[in-house]
This record gives C-alpha cells, structure tokens and sequence, in this order.
C-alpha cells in the first residue's frame, strides 16, 4: 500500500483550510471547527475517493481513530486523521448520514484499520458501511438485539447470549488430497491470550492460515459510563481501568488532556513535571508486566523473569502508592493539574524513588542477560511475527509495535504535551519489525523512562518552595461550549491513547470516545502471524502486547 | 464398664447421642449393636476421615489460572514473591478447570464473557469454590449502570466468599482466601443458590419477543443464556 503520489514534503503543512479545499475540491461540502483540527464535511458515498485524496496528495498516511454518534437528525461518522511524520497536522473527515438509511461508504479500502473500527461504530451506533468486507459485530455478542450508544436504545429489553461450537471459516476453501485444515480455539480462557481475547485459528499443520482476535469478553461500557459522568470528578477514575496493567496515570493523561484543551484549562508547570514523573513510573511498570509476560510465552521462564519483573514492579507501586494513595487505581489527575503534592517528608521520597532508580539499572541489565542475550530467546523472536513498516501504518499501529517496525512515532516528542520537551531523552526505534525488535524497544524505554523520572526529581528537588502550585483554578461545574469537539491523544503505554469528546453544554460530555492503541494494535495481529508456526503465532501475540481491558473497553 | 447406667449417663455420652440424632434421625434398634453403643454413634470414625479430608481440602486448594479484568493483575501480584500466596498452600494455579478447586473470579463479567465463565465453573470437579475478587463481581461494581454488564458473578454461579475493593489489595485476597479455608475445614460447603442466568437450549425457551426475532439465526439445539437485565438489582 505505497503512496501513489507522494507529497514532495512530507512535513509541509496540508492541515488548513486552504490546502483541504485544492486537495479534496467538490468533494468538500461543508465545514466545521473542531478544537484539535480542522473539520470537513464530505457525502457519505465520496468517503473512499476523499480519504484516498487526502493520504495521496494529502499526506495524511495515519486514520487515528473513527468516531460514530447519532444526533437526534442524523448519525455522523468523524474520521480522524493524522501523519506519522509530523503529528501535529490533523483533519476530521466528517460524513454524516441520514437517520432513516445510516448507511456510508466504508474507508477500508483507503485505510484497513478501518475494517474494526468501522465494525465498532456498526456494533454500538448502528451506521452501516457500505463494501466493508466483513461488517458484524465486534464487542457485542452476535445475536445482541439493538445498538447500545444509538439515542433510542432501551437497555432493560432482555438479550439473549449464545453458546456454540465455533466452525472452521476457510474449511472449504482449503481442503486437498494433501489434508484438510484444522481449526483451533485459543481463548478466551488461556494463559498465553492475556486475558479474555478468543483467537480463531485454522491451522494447516502447524502453520497458521488465519487468525480472527474475536474479541468483547471484557466491553464493559466504558463509553457509556463516561458519557454518564461530570467532567470534573466522575470522569477520571474510568481511565485507570482502561489500560489495567499499571499504565493508570498515563491514561489519566489522555482525558485531562483532552478536556484541558477543550475548556482551555491552563496546566502549573510544577503540575507538569509531577505528572511526568508519575506517568514515566506507570511506564516503566507496564512495561515491566509486557517483558516478563513476553518471557513466559516465549522461554516458559515462570520461575525467573517473569518474577524479577513482578518484584520490580512492585517496587515501582509502592512509590506510586506513595505518590497517589493507591497502588493500582490512582485516580490522581484532576483537570489542571494533580490532586496532592508529592508525599512529605519529600526528601525520603525522592531517596526512594534514587533507590529504584540505582537498582533498575541493574535488573535492566539482568533482563538483557537473561532474555535478550539469551540464545533460546533469540531463536524464539528474531524473524519471527514480521511486520513491515507501510502494514503497520496502514493498520493505524503505534507505541512499541510501530517503533519496532521503524517507524519513528511517539507522541511525547512529536506532538509535545507535560514536561517533555524540557527534557534529555530519546526515542527507541528498531527497524527489523520482528518479535525481537519490540522487545528491545521496550527495553530501551525502561531505561529512556528510568532517564526521565532520574531529571524529573532533579528539577522538583530544585523547585521554589514557594511555587508548588498543583492545580489551577477550574470551575466547580465544568460546562464546556455546546457543540465544542476535540480529539487528542498521548502516548499510553501501548501507544497512541486518544479521546475525542463533544460537548453538548451541559455538565456531561455528549459523546465520550475512546481511541485504544491495542485496539488497532491487535487488528495487525493475522498479517504478522500468517504463514508462520502456531507457537509463533503466541509469541507475535505476546510482542504485540494488548490488554483487553483497553481492547473491548 | 461394666453397668449400663454408667454410659447411659454421662455428659459426652449424651452430646454423642445428640450428635446422632442430629446426623441420622431416629434409629432403627435393629441397628444397634453393642459396638455402636460403645462408641456412641455411628460415624464416629468416618466424621475423624471427613475432618481430616476437609483439612486437606482446605490446606491444599488447586486455583484456576483464570484472568479476567484488573483484579487478575492484583491476584497474579498476590501469586508473587512479596505476597506469595502459596505460603498458604494456594500458589498453583491450574490452566484446566478440570484440575481445579477453587475459582477466584478477578473482574468484571459481562453478558458476552457469561456463558463462558459458566461453562468453566461446571467443568470443575465438585467440590468446588469460588472467591469473588472485587467489586464488579459483587455488584458490577464501577461499571453497574453498563449495558453489557452482569451485575455480580452471584448472578451466574455460587460465589462463597466476596472480596470487595477495586481492586482488592493482595492482603484483602490473601484474607478472603484464609476465611475460605477456615470454612472449608469446617465443613461449610458451598451454598446452593438460585441461578436466574442458565444455560439452556434454545429451543426451551419461551417463544417471547426476542426469542422470535432470533428464531432464524440460533439453532433449536444451540447453549444460550437469557439476561433479564430489567429484573437485575
């Protein structure tokens, strides 16, 4: 999927009015303000030649999220868009339908990351697409009666849930004098899935011919439950369940970031710079559970690693718990800014955090020694769970999946928010796109983290006394303009985490979307593990590193 | 021992013979023998074997290796060393269910995960039992309101102890575990409960509006369950 025209430089800004309106032409027939980007109305049977315009000409090579509401005289699917090059440039294609017949083009064709993303907004709104090639359900079980996030929807009629053996999808397409293919469930309930994800496999030997994630055994309603909470306070304890594994404050991030740049908050630096330290912790934290995960799909090391990382982790908690009160759902940002101060007697938090931070070199090292050197390791991941550059991008893949393929993406850097511009650090890629070559990203963003929080308690060790404000002046009740729209993102553990969120004027957001790295992450899974072995197939799996609970949200 | 009066009088004697009447109800005379009148009653030995089965049921619990949502991240906290639950003879967790006697439900179930977690907890030899880790399996804890979530793992199989936090901390599973325990050496089983969401078969059920508008898609013989949501708490 090569651009067939590319733009002669990548990092000209084709993000204004000007330049959509030459790109896009006749096919632009309206306009809209969102607060993150430009907004662009087009017909809903011109979405495949609109979208292909804007990533050839255009250069928007990234479909970050697509969002799906229904108004009471219309639906509206708002396609976001992005580059990898330069972050900062974004679009929103807006398509809006006609309440009677929802039915739009679908952008698979354009973007294959579409293809889930347009199943969800089928699944919870109800909008149909138009040559998709595969449009059912995709959280909800397949006999559900209704779509959930639609206005009209009734959630006390009774729904029935069934329970069937599950039937090869390609056996007939693939049956010779030779043998025929098997089919393999893997899940929901498995060790080496991470939780509820179903894997429908068919394998033909050991080899895999095709792999289909079935997922939604964890959709508990995050939307909703968004949607039904106030901005300031009933919002922000739903992220830190999102990304489970540790990963709480860096999905705080993503909604304080979100309504912070809708309502125009103002952020303290000092907030900043705590914010950053906290969020670099849950990093290292999540990162730590992925490694030592990875290690007992791949090396079957229960007894090791596995437990190393565990136990460093654990170490990294209870500053967390020191930090926030909590060790696992911190609930510790509040728009502009965080709700404590760091813990007194300040000095013994920064020695043990100095602690930490002495000893993790050492154990970064130790897993280096007892992974990545590690022979059997190295057999088990390098060329294994290949994924090219132009696959990953066409997917909407980001975090470590997508630096692991070369391409150089991270949100801190590239689309800057906290204190990461004032600080030392770099970006891990790895060109080879393997099993091995994620690993090592996240190994060398262990020590890219351990780097950050390591300047971060320098700079709050020097802070004035008498300037720790943590928090700004936000209203009680927060009411953001009606029809305000805005999408951002952060860069979460897995990737890019953003939210889009509209307002309707009152003190609830009106539509509360989540755009879930390991959602578009784990699409990418069946072009990585086809045609490989079904052992590989666990470690691609592994590498890829989803949490259901960001997953089915 | 030579008169009868002597044991027919006695403390122990009578709170044996109590026992007996709570156990067996009244006894034929046929049976009784001077054997049983000497050891007061019947399951003198046996009630020893059944102490002694249920301490090593209780010392000794096999867990199902079973994550579901962000108390399966605390329960495998509490697997680790820092916490080791198999300081208390519960460290190994079974991949099979068939292996298992103790299921700790770690998170949010919902309507799409419910038949499966079902279907886990019939496959697990009797006796078994179940822990409920947090909130979601109480109540539907944070995400109660959610269209999609069963409201409380009660709701589809018997849970013996409930562990509430969101999520526990590993202490408060570590507790939950060890008054699991405490009951099981006691003999305190599982209590039956009335289970609204079963399994059954498609065909069965009562041809009410949904299941009509369903009738082309499902098989007659097909597993389904049936959430009431209207009639949740």
């Amino acid at each position: 999927m090569s651009l067939e025209a590319p733009h002669e430089d990548p990092l000209a800004r084709t993000d204004d009015r000007e330049s959509l309106e030459s790109i896009l032409g006749d096919h632009a027939i309206g306009w809209e303000e969102h607060v993150n980007a430009q907004g662009v109305v087009i017909r809903p049977d011109e979405v495949q030649s609109s979208l292909r315009a804007l990533r050839d000409e255009g250069g928007f090579d990234h479909l970050s999220s697509v969002t799906a509401q229904e108004y009471a005289d219309r639906y509206e699917s708002i396609y976001h868009l992005s580059k990898y090059d330069d972050r900062t440039q974004e679009v929103s294609v807006v398509v809006p339908t006609a309440k009677e017949e929802p039915v739009s083009q679908s952008a698979d064709a354009v973007y294959r990351t579409a293809d889930w993303h347009e199943r969800e907004a089928y699944d919870l709104v109800g909008i149909e697409y138009e040559d998709h090639p595969d449009l059912r359900r995709i959280l909800l079980p397949e006999t559900w009666q209704g779509h959930p996030l639609g206005l009209d929807y009734d959630q006390d009629k009774p729904q029935l849930v069934s329970l069937s053996e599950h039937a090869n999808p390609i056996a007939e397409h693939h049956h010779d004098e030779e043998g025929e293919t098997m089919f393999l469930n893997i899940g929901p309930h498995h060790p080496a899935t991470h939780g509820v994800l179903h894997l429908k496999t068919v394998l033909d030997g050991e080899t895999v011919v095709d792999v289909d994630p079935d997922i939604g055994y964890l959709h508990r309603c995050e939307e909703q439950m968004c949607q039904q909470g106030t901005y300031r306070h009933q919002i922000m304890p739903y992220p830190d369940r999102w990304d489970y594994v540790s990963a709480g404050l860096l999905n705080e991030w993503s909604y304080a970031r979100a309504i912070e740049d809708m309502a125009d908050i103002e952020v303290p630096e000092y907030a900043q710079v705590v914010r950053t330290m906290g969020a670099e912790l849950c990093r290292i934290a999540a990162h730590l559970i992925s490694i030592g995960a990875f290690a007992l799909d791949v090396v079957g090391d229960f007894t090791v690693t596995f437990q190393y990382a565990w136990q460093d982790r654990e170490d990294v908690l209870n500053i967390l718990e020191d930090l926030t009160g909590q060790r696992m759902m911190f609930n510790y940002f509040r728009l502009g800014g965080v709700v404590w101060d760091l813990p007194e007697p300040r000095e013994d938090f920064f020695e043990s955090i100095r602690t930490f931070l002495d000893s993790f070199e050492g154990s970064v090292d130790e897993y280096h020694d007892l992974l990545t050197n590690n022979e059997i390791f190295q057999r088990r991941c390098i060329g294994t769970g290949h994924l090219d550059a132009e696959t990953a991008k066409s997917y909407g893949c980001t975090g470590p999946v997508a630096r692991g393929s070369g391409i150089d993406y991270d949100l801190r850097r590239d689309d800057p928010y906290g204190y990461y511009e004032e600080l030392d650090w770099d970006v891990a890629v790895q060109d080879e796109g393997d099993n091995y070559a994620r690993m090592l990203v996240r190994m060398q963003e262990l020590e890219e983290s351990a780097k950050i929080v390591d300047q971060c308690v320098d700079i709050l060790e020097d802070w004035d006394e008498d300037d720790r404000e943590i928090q700004s002046n936000v209203p009680r009740t927060l009411k953001p303009d009606a029809d305000a729209e805005v999408y951002r993102a952060v860069e979460g553990a897995k990737g890019e985490l953003g939210i889009y969120i509209r307002s309707d004027g009152s003190d609830k957001p009106a539509r509360f979307k989540i755009r879930s790295p390991c959602f578009s992450n784990l699409q990418v899974l069946g072009e990585a593990a086809n045609g490989e072995y079904v052992a590989d197939l666990i470690a691609t799996l592994g590498s890829i590193d989803v949490i259901l609970g960001e997953v089915d949200r | 021992m030579s008169s009868h009066d002597t044991y027919d009088t006695t403390g122990p004697r009578d709170v044996a013979s109590k026992t007996q009447q709570a156990r067996m109800g009244d006894v034929d005379d046929r049976f009784n023998s001077r054997l049983r009148e000497l050891f007061g009653s019947t399951p003198f030995i046996l009630t020893k074997f059944d102490a002694f089965l249920n301490w090593a049921r209780s010392a000794s619990m096999f867990v199902l290796q079973f994550g579901i949502a962000c108390c399966s991240i605390e329960m495998m906290g509490t697997y680790m060393p820092g916490h080791d639950l198999d300081r208390f003879g519960t460290g190994v967790p079974r991949a099979s269910p068939r292996q298992a006697d103790l299921l700790i439900v770690p998170g949010t179930i919902v309507s799409k995960f419910g038949p499966r977690m079902k279907r886990l907890y019939d496959q697990m030899p009797e006796p078994k039992f179940v822990v409920g880790m947090g909130s979601c399996t109480i109540s539907g804890g944070p995400f109660q309101e959610g269209y999609n979530v069963v409201k409380g793992a009660e709701e589809i199989i018997p849970v013996d102890i409930h562990v509430p936090g969101c999520p526990p901390r590993p202490e408060a599973l570590i507790y939950g575990i060890r008054k699991l325990q405490d009951r099981v050496q006691h003999g305190e089983s599982a209590p039956v409960t009335v289970k609204p969401y079963e399994l059954e078969e498609f065909g069965d059920l009562d041809r009410d509006e949904v299941v009509r508008e369903l009738a082309n898609d499902i098989d007659e013989e097909t597993l389904v369950m049936r959430y009431n949501w209207g009639d949740s708490p």
